[in-house]
């Protein structure tokens, strides 16, 4: 069915569908529409979830963590000033192994208060033992909480799906939708775990673990993220067979030949691809890449896709401090011997519009190393 | 062919609601790209807002916000001087008044009806404002063909299930049947 | 009642300075702006104002303007209290290492960042004693972000999260009883208000930052979009709300409970109660209720349970 729906409406409707236990939520703008839709759902009788309304990020995480230590499917989102509250939760989340599933509706951090897009609050979190997708659109992030469920439970790590706050999340757009059944048959009826507290077969989480065994545990969490892209590969591909929706880790658009490429992630992947089209209607051999799979980071398919450039611009959507921003941090680590720059646009939601993108291109094709981009003097 | 409108109102008066809507009537035109999204500050009731709409035979991949309309919606005349920014050569400007297009000295097509009398004749409002979106709306395919009254008014009465979504679309009709045009 | 001999009248209102500016972005009709100004005319000096994230900080500051004619911080949403403590600390040590006299402190929270989020922080804040002055403008709901529930919320009101669906109507659960959970943290002065009554708030303002130790204001705050009424309704429905004895006026000075102004008039004539539903009927959050004789009745009895529980700690 396709209805026509903001990306917020998309995620609500697939976590319900996904048939999740527990909702632990708390209110942000510009996550509030996934909240309000799921009370909708609890107030009509459209899901047997239970629906914790807590009092802050800090308790949504919190109760999360003890519904999926019970054995529930949870599913939380948040935004920004939440994300961060919810900072120290998210190591305990995912250091107990726990499948719960959030969308972070990506949003500027305080302080000056700013309500629109950027990449700040997801990318402070980037190293908190969480799987991070990052989506395009509306139907992404729809296709990408479900998988998102189907993925968390075979890795046992929890995954946070991102989308651009308002220009995904308050977008409406065609939304093809599968039926629950359809839904269902893919990640499975209710979540199987044996690593939950059971009253039949009493285990402990969240132990004091002292230096004879605390390096191990952690090895153990490495290596199920390494491990994480073999299942995330093979559910993208699952997925795609089941509704032709194919999401590679790492997409690309007229990279094969192009001299200078842009490497981005979320929304501003659609206008570049606009972009690109007037661009290589003048002439110019120019492509973008984007990033879906962040964390664990899909440094091989980055390489793959940007190698042979002349030239590639890593767009971050955060200000760096003192260093460069983490895409580019990351794209350099893996990709050593390519010709990187590192650009930074869309701060708090300063639009990134089809201007915004040529100059970039412009200054990878002048070779101007000048990082930010859109901002008055 | 990718048709770009520009909603401009005060918060309030439902043109984020308008953008959606029409977004909604594409659909139904049998359209495969739709797009509609608000343009959030920290607004409250009465301030300037700003909506968008793109309607596309093809699926659209643009994410930014639209700088040469098509068309503009004016929920209220003093906003014309805002929404006549970057307002394409050919481009339509559709006006909330009782004026005629005549009435108007603009570089561009004109489009006028008394959306919010039709409102207050149907007795829509909120919170004692009138709420003009559904009426407004009617103007609009008097000046695009892409789009019916009926795929409007049917996207209405989908938003609003029952009497609401009659009386609006009601006045939708209304609205279109009022609407004067200048080219 | 009185303040140290702090006496407002309206002419000496009318010619005292607004702190808060006018052309703010709050929706006409809000109540909050009018308890901010009310609290800020009992203001007896050197003020800095800290402000939790909500429609009032966000509709009041938005860069590069201004409506606050007095130093003001924001930090976040749940920390209001903490963050006023740390002014108050500082206030403290400049008073000891440097003798210069202390400014005083008033904190604004909605409802969300009292009763919810920022709750850890107030009670911590109350138990350090730190002396500054809690306004809590009770709204009912998180606005700011659109008409959710928070604990303040009362029960079957609409929000959005807290439909008018087929298996639930409204919030299923009672309103937090604020005052006397922070009346239990024994802190020297506690009163409720409501901009209806604008000299009972403002001469309760000034005595919550006359006394030594932290003092908490909490006042009714109409909001016309999330309470779905008329803007024109605002100051009758702030006035509704006590004489339908749903938000009783009254005061905790040392522990000691005291009804005023309106709400011990009520008290000593019953008759001038008025029911609930006059409160209810202006608003659109409330419209299922009154279509329902039950939820109706209960309601009303909620609020008789209440305002027996208050009458008799205030000893009448
Ligand atoms: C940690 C955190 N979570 C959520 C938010 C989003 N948020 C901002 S204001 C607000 C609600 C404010 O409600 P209230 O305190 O009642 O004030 P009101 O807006 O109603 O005046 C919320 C949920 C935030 N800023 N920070
Ligand atoms: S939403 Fe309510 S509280 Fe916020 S500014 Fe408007 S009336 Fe005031
Ligand atoms: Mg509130």
């Amino acid at each position: 069915m396709i209805l026509g729906i903001s990306g917020d409406e998309a995620v609500a409707l697939a976590a319900k569908q996904c048939n999740v236990d527990v909702v632990a939520a708390y209110p942000i703008t510009p996550q509030t529409i996934i909240v309000e839709k799921f009370s909708e759902y609890v107030a009509n009788g459209e899901t047997q979830a239970e629906y914790v309304r807590v009092e802050s990020e800090h308790s949504a995480m919190s109760a999360c963590v003890g519904a999926s230590a019970r054995g529930a499917r949870t599913f939380t989102a948040t935004s920004s000033q939440g994300l961060m509250l919810m900072h120290e939760i998210l190591y305990v989340a995912s250091g107990m192994r726990l499948p719960i599933v959030m969308a972070n509706v990506n949003r500027a951090i305080s302080s000056p208060i700013n309500i629109h897009a950027d990449h700040a609050d997801s990318m402070a979190v980037r190293d908190s033992g969480w799987i991070q997708l990052s989506c395009v659109d509306a139907q992404e992030a729809y296709d990408t909480t479900i998988m998102a469920f189907k993925i968390a439970e075979e890795t046992l790590l929890p995954v946070m799906v991102l989308l651009d706050g308002f220009v995904i999340s308050h977008t409406l757009q065609n939304v093809s939708t599968l039926s629950d059944e359809q839904i269902l048959n893919f990640i499975g009826n209710e979540r199987k775990s044996e690593n939950i507290l059971d009253p039949e077969n009493p285990k402990t989480f969240g132990a004091m673990v002292l230096p004879d065994y605390y390096s191990e545990i952690k090895m153990q969490q490495i290596e199920a993220m390494d491990e994480s892209k073999k299942v995330i590969e093979n559910t993208f591909k699952e997925f795609g067979d089941l509704t032709g929706r194919r999401y590679p880790l790492v997409e690309s658009y007229k990279t094969d030949d192009a001299e200078h490429i842009l490497l981005c992630m979320g929304s501003a992947f659609g206008t570049a691809k606009v972009v690109v089209d007037d661009m290589r209607a003048e002439g110019k051999k120019v492509g973008v890449s984007r990033v879906k799979c962040y964390r664990p980071f899909a440094g091989n398919e980055v390489r793959e896709a940007i190698k042979n450039a002349k030239s590639v611009g890593v767009a971050d959507r955060v200000a760096p401090f003192g260093s460069y921003p983490p895409l580019y941090l990351d794209t350099k680590a893996s990709c050593d011997g390519i010709n990187l720059k590192s650009f930074v646009y869309g701060l708090g939601g300063r639009d990134v519009n089809k201007d915004t993108i040529k100059e970039v291109f412009d200054r990878l094709e002048k070779g101007v190393d000048e990082m930010f981009v859109g901002v008055r003097e | 062919m990718m048709y770009e409108i520009r909603f401009h109102g005060r918060g309030g008066q439902g043109a984020v609601t308008a953008a959606a809507l029409l977004c909604r009537a594409g659909f139904l035109a049998g359209k495969k790209g739709v797009q509609a999204f608000p343009l959030f500050g920290a607004e409250r009731r009465g301030a300037p807002v700003k909506a968008f709409a793109r309607i596309d035979d093809e699926e659209i991949v643009l994410a930014s916000q639209i700088y040469e309309p098509d068309y503009v919606f004016v929920f209220e005349e003093w906003l014309i001087e805002y929404a006549i920014e970057g307002l394409k050569k050919d481009g339509w400007m559709i006006i909330n008044t009782k004026k005629k297009p005549e009435d108007f000295d603009l570089d561009c097509k004109i489009a006028t009806t008394d959306a919010t009398g039709i409102a207050l004749s149907n007795n829509l409002k909120v919170a004692g404002f009138p709420v003009i979106n559904s009426s407004i709306l009617g103007a609009f395919p008097k000046v695009c063909e892409e789009i019916k009254l009926e795929h409007i008014t049917q996207a209405i009465k989908n938003y609003w299930p029952g009497d609401i979504g009659k009386n609006n679309a009601h006045a939708c009709e209304q609205a279109f049947n009022a609407t004067e045009v200048k080219e | 009642m009185n303040a140290g001999g702090f006496n407002p009248n309206l002419k000496g209102l009318s010619q005292q300075e607004d702190l808060l500016l006018p052309g703010h972005r709050l929706c006409a009709g809000c109540s909050a702006s009018i308890v901010v100004r009310q609290v800020l005319k009992a203001v007896r000096g050197p003020t800095i104002v800290v402000n939790a994230t909500g429609c009032l900080e966000v509709a009041t500051t938005i860069y590069p303007y201004t409506s606050w004619a007095l130093p003001w911080i924001h930090s976040a949403f749940e920390n209001v209290a903490a963050t006023a403590s740390g002014v108050v600390a500082a206030e403290r040590a400049f008073e000891r290492k440097k003798s210069e006299p202390k400014s005083d402190v008033i904190a604004f929270g909605g409802d969300g960042g009292t009763y919810d989020i920022g709750f850890q922080a107030l009670s911590g804040a109350l138990e350090r004693y730190d002396d500054f002055l809690y306004v809590l403008y009770d709204n009912e709901a998180y606005m700011n972000t659109g008409i959710q529930r928070s604990g303040s919320t009362p029960k079957y009101a609409w929000t959005t999260t807290t439909p008018v669906g087929s298996v639930e109507a409204g919030k299923m659960e009672y309103k937090k009883p604020i005052d006397l959970i922070v009346a239990a943290h024994d802190i020297p002065y506690v009163a409720t208000a409501s901009p209806a009554y604008w000299r009972d708030l403002i001469v309760k303002a000034r005595k919550g930052i006359e006394v030594d130790g932290p003092a908490f204001l909490h006042a009714i705050s109409t909001c016309d979009r999330g309470w779905r009424h008329d803007t024109s309704d605002t100051i009758e429905i702030a006035r509704l709300a006590v004489e339908t004895c749903y938000f009783p006026l009254f005061e905790v000075e040392n522990g000691e409970f005291k009804l005023t102004g309106r709400s011990r008039a009520i008290a000593k004539r019953p008759e001038l109660k008025k029911p609930v539903s006059e409160f209810l009927k202006p608003q659109g959050r409330f419209s299922h209720i009154l279509k329902n004789q039950s939820m109706l009745e209960e309601v009303q009895e909620n609020v008789d349970r209440y305002w027996e529980r208050i009458k008799k700690l205030c000893g009448e």
